[in-house]
């Protein structure tokens, strides 16, 4: 049984935009899915319907078997664990170990476990120093990071990440990635909104790619992300390396590598080939 | 005469125990189009309200040193009289739009300045066409898209007639083809209007190839300070933790295998011409 499934889902908001208009989606459980697509294409209000914060107006959501319109958002919380984009729509307490144990308490956890899981949450994300600091002394960055902790730290199932690299240094990106790959390899299902096209290649998910309230693909990173026509679709960049092979396609370069490494191969193959 | 200077600036914010910028010396010229990168929490945030005036004199804290904009000293300027010197974007365009319509918020600035009507329909209309959102004018600003949003910023800040504009991670919650959009709006403002910017960004497989220098922070320090290529292609840049792009991490793994393309690359375009530069020679 998937974990997650989408089935002909529609949403219209209150004031009549029609931001899903018939999206069928089934995320297996362990899995790890990038849902790609430019601002306005309808990321952020599907994810919205996977812990119940919305509720289809036509269509069905199921959460492990669990019609969304039967359960609570607690209930589904408890399971799908969201992180939102901007962080200050999350973060309202005084200090960041509040932050954390707040879900912590409200989801019956004793104190005893509260603390275990608020120590383990901050130096999982690298917060220690920050435990008694202000959550809005924090930088931008730093906030996004007590976001994700506070969601990991009631340990859901699923993992859905709304634009985590967003305001991101670079090593903040590295650890984001190998932080993800882990919590996939421990059997986490892992769910990313984004469209940072090189994060993604990085990653290699399956990639599901929104344009205008609909799945206009749903395939390998590799295969996606090396689609001119799909990107531009949906608005989005290729990713460098895609693009470098894809101007030397005429040399006989492959077109369908994200991988760095993969790339070099590539481009060494071909100059060797000449005498170079 | 630079038209920025910092001359052995440090800051700590009030409520911090450390300085957020130690003994930044730094000098850009009219016209310069400079890149200010670094990890997050490094002091690029700080270093940019410095420049406007919003430190010392809204964010307080003990400040040392100098800072020179446009020949003032910021320290000792108000900072209505630098706004028309700088202007600053923000990260997030919600926090810097207001007003009903983006016509009004654009023009919100002149008003406070007391301009004459027709000055400030001037500029209004200036602005709006720099930017290319005259067909938004009547729209509210929180209908649009992020990237609506931010040319709207930045309209509003260019309508002031700024000599420098400082745009801190304007592109964060754009999306890619957005934030491209914007840098070559950027380009055209700093190449057309001889407007000086100071772009800071981690984009930088965005935006390298548009800026004519980088500077990055580490720890409150200013770090490194050249050509993009120089910067970005150093040894230094990799252990600060700052992203090179990929076109040139893929010139460097070429190099350690031995090939050497003719300069470092700043786009994925000029690989690919390097490469066939090679193979046909």
């Amino acid at each position: 049984m998937p974990v997650i499934e989408v089935d002909s889902l529609h949403y219209t908001y209150p004031n009549g935009v029609e931001a899903l208009r018939g999206v069928s989606l089934s995320i297996e459980r362990g899995e790890f899915v990038a849902i790609m697509g430019e601002n306005g294409a309808g990321k952020t209000t599907l994810i919205k319907h996977f812990n119940g914060l919305l509720r289809p107006t036509k269509g069905c959501v199921r959460v492990d078997g669990v019609d969304t319109r039967e359960a609570s958002v607690a209930e589904l919380s408890k399971k799908v664990g969201l992180v939102f984009q901007n962080p200050d729509s999350q973060l309202f307490s005084e200090t960041v170990e509040e932050e954390i144990a707040f879900a912590l308490r409200n989801f019956g956890f004793s104190e005893e476990v509260v603390e275990k899981r608020v120590r383990w949450a901050l130096s999982l994300l690298g917060l220690e120093q920050y435990r008694t600091t202000s959550p809005f002394l924090l930088s931008g960055g730093e906030r996004k990071r007590l976001a994700l902790a506070s969601v990991l730290a009631w340990d859901p199932d699923v993992v859905v990440l709304d634009e985590p690299t967003i305001g991101q240094d670079y090593g903040q990106k590295e650890k984001l990635m190998q932080f993800i790959t882990q919590l996939n390899t421990q059997g986490k299902t892992v769910v990313v909104v984004t469209h940072d096209v090189e994060f993604v290649a990085d990653c290699n998910p399956r990639v599901v790619l929104m344009a205008a309230g609909k799945i206009v693909a749903d395939g390998h990173a590799r295969e996606v992300l090396t689609n001119p026509q799909l990107l531009d679709e949906a608005s989005l960049l290729s990713p460098q390396v895609a693009k470098v092979l894809h101007h030397l396609s005429d040399l006989g370069a492959p077109s369908s590598v994200i991988d760095l490494y993969e790339a070099r191969d590539v481009l060494l193959r071909l100059l060797r080939r000449r005498g170079v | 005469m630079p038209i920025i200077e910092a001359k052995n600036l440090f800051f700590r914010y009030a409520a911090a125990e450390k300085y957020a910028i130690r003994n930044v010396s730094l000098s850009i010229r009219r016209g310069e189009f400079v890149l200010l990168t670094g990890p997050s929490g490094c002091g690029k945030t700080t270093l940019c309200r410095c420049f406007n005036g919003l430190i010392p004199h809204f964010h307080r804290g003990v400040f040392e040193g100098e800072v020179w904009v446009c020949g003032y000293s910021v320290a000792e300027t108000p900072p209505n009289k630098l706004s028309k010197h700088v202007g600053l974007v923000f990260q997030n365009p919600e926090n810097q739009l207001f007003c009903l319509s983006v016509e009004k918020d654009v023009a919100f600035g002149l008003e406070n300045m007391g301009l004459p009507e027709a000055e400030i329909r001037r500029r209004v209309e200036w602005a709006l066409r720099v930017t290319g959102i005259e067909e938004l004018r009547h729209r509210a600003p929180h209908e649009l898209s992020g990237g609506q949003q931010q040319k709207a910023a930045i309209a509003s800040v260019l309508a002031m007639e700024p000599e420098v504009v400082v745009l801190d991670e304007p592109t964060s919650f754009l999306d890619p083809r957005s934030a491209l959009e914007l840098f070559d709006l950027l380009k055209r403002i700093n190449e057309d209007l001889g407007v000086t910017i100071v772009l800071v960004e981690h984009r930088l497989d965005l935006c390298a190839s548009i800026a004519q220098r980088v500077l990055a922070m580490v720890d409150g320090e200013l770090a490194l300070d050249g050509s993009p290529a120089e910067v970005l292609c150093g040894e230094a840049i990799r252990l600060f933790g700052v992203g090179v792009p990929k076109s040139i991490r893929l010139y460097q793994l070429l190099l350690e295998a031995g090939v050497e393309l003719e300069h470092p690359p700043l786009s994925a375009e000029e690989l690919a011409d390097l490469v066939r530069q090679k193979i046909c020679q």
